[in-house]
């Protein structure tokens, strides 16, 4: 098998920058895939995913 | 002791039929017996001008979110059907469902939606029509507010502050924050009294930095029986007319006695040709916590009774409608509960 002519063949997609939360310091940070999991303000290697921006309906009981 | 017991005032049938006695460990003649052929020679058949007569209401108290008043002249069935429908019956605007856009708070989603839903709202619900399960919400059953907080740092606070409140901006969400959105002609017709929450500092949630909170929520019509939210009151409650009687006289330092097994103001001792003498002056303070009736010196001396048909009602209102209008409600719920039956057994009446 051959991997990497299995990616090189297909049309590559822009790598989305997906933005993750620090679990130290809270600072947002913008990671495109491959990237080192690293906060850029403290260093830190622990991120979170943002909440989804999809609505939740809830009964107020 | 047997004689002083028949002497003792209020102790024959009328006091039987129109008093419930409290005694020291027990509360006898509690039911009501006001029906006729009860009592030999009595006519206590149920008519419209002796009712009115006798019926009163005097209003004691009275302010934007209580009241007490005195109902006098009725059966408990009628004075507890109001403090129940006060209750669980009488409509109410409030939040039923939330829409959670964002919510990085520390209070989760549904626990967030259940602080909003407890909300009391300022709507008239008389100008709203009930919202089916499966209807469609309009501008005529529905009020729609929206919720957007953002924390942040206070860029004007010192270094060394400790103060959420100071430190940060929007450290607090607050039922104020709730933002009404018009829908259709609402804003036309509710421009007297825009809607809004009863009270601006109700807490909802708390904030940090970087956290966020944007909801939009929706506000139906619904009854207290359905869920406490809609309940207009915080408290309906009654309790009869206390009453103490004294037999005979109560004197000298028994008196002072007696005064202090009451609440201050139920008793005074009065000083009567240099002989001082317990007099009740308002038993309407009375816990009737039944004090006097642990001590031996006035046994068979005092009696404690309640007036049977003299209600002391107490309203207390959430804020979204005036005590004396949720009475007014309350005996509009249940007159048309018997116009309903009145309906129902004339249709059976025709059908048979």
């Amino acid at each position: 098998m051959n991997y990497n002519a299995a990616q090189s063949s297909a049309p590559k997609p822009p790598a989305a920058a997906m933005t993750y939360i620090c679990a130290e310091c809270g600072s947002e940070n913008e990671i495109k895939p491959k990237e080192p999991i690293r906060c850029k303000e403290c260093g830190y290697r622990i991120m979170y995913k943002k909440r989804t921006k999809r609505m939740v309906q809830f009964e107020a009981r | 002791m047997v004689a002083e017991k028949k002497n003792f005032k209020h102790n024959d049938v009328e006091t039987l039929r129109s008093r419930v006695i409290v005694e020291r460990d027990r509360v006898t003649s509690t039911a009501s017996t006001d029906f006729p052929h009860n009592y030999p020679g009595v006519d206590l058949a149920w008519d419209f001008e002796k009712f009115k007569e006798n019926f009163k209401i005097k209003i004691n108290r009275l302010s934007k979110t209580e009241m007490e008043f005195d109902m006098i002249g009725v059966d408990a069935a009628i004075a507890n059907a109001f403090r129940r429908i006060l209750i669980a019956e009488v409509p109410t605007m409030a939040i039923s469902n939330v829409f959670v856009m964002n919510n990085t708070s520390v209070v989760v989603d549904e626990v967030l939606a259940h602080r909003l839903g407890l909300i009391p709202i300022l709507a008239d619900p008389t100008k709203f029509d009930f919202k089916a399960k499966e209807e469609t919400p309009t501008d005529l059953n529905t009020i729609v507010f929206r919720l957007t907080a953002q924390c942040k740092h206070n860029p004007k606070a010192s270094s060394t502050e400790t103060d959420p409140l100071k430190k940060y901006i929007h450290s607090s969400v607050y039922s104020g924050d709730l933002v009404w959105d018009p829908k259709g002609d609402q804003a036309e017709r509710f421009k007297d009294c825009p809607i809004k929450p009863v009270y601006d500092d109700i807490v909802i949630t708390k904030l940090r930095p970087g956290q966020e909170v944007e909801v939009e929520v929706h506000c139906e019509k619904g009854l207290g029986q359905d869920h406490a939210k809609w309940s207009p009151v915080a408290t309906a409650a009654y309790r009869l007319m206390p009453e103490i009687l004294i037999n005979g006289e109560i004197t000298g330092e028994d008196a002072v006695k007696f005064q202090s097994c009451f609440p201050e103001g139920v008793v005074d001792v009065v000083v009567e040709n240099g002989v001082k003498k317990a007099v009740v002056v308002n038993a309407r303070k009375d816990t009737v916590s039944r004090e006097v009736l642990r001590h031996a010196e006035f046994e068979n001396k005092v009696k404690l009774t309640r007036v049977r048909d003299h209600f002391i009602f107490t309203i207390e209102s959430v804020g979204s409608i005036e005590p004396q209008d949720l009475l007014v409600q309350a005996v509009q719920v249940l007159m048309d509960k018997c116009a309903q039956v009145k309906r129902a057994l004339q249709a059976t009446l025709q059908s048979d």
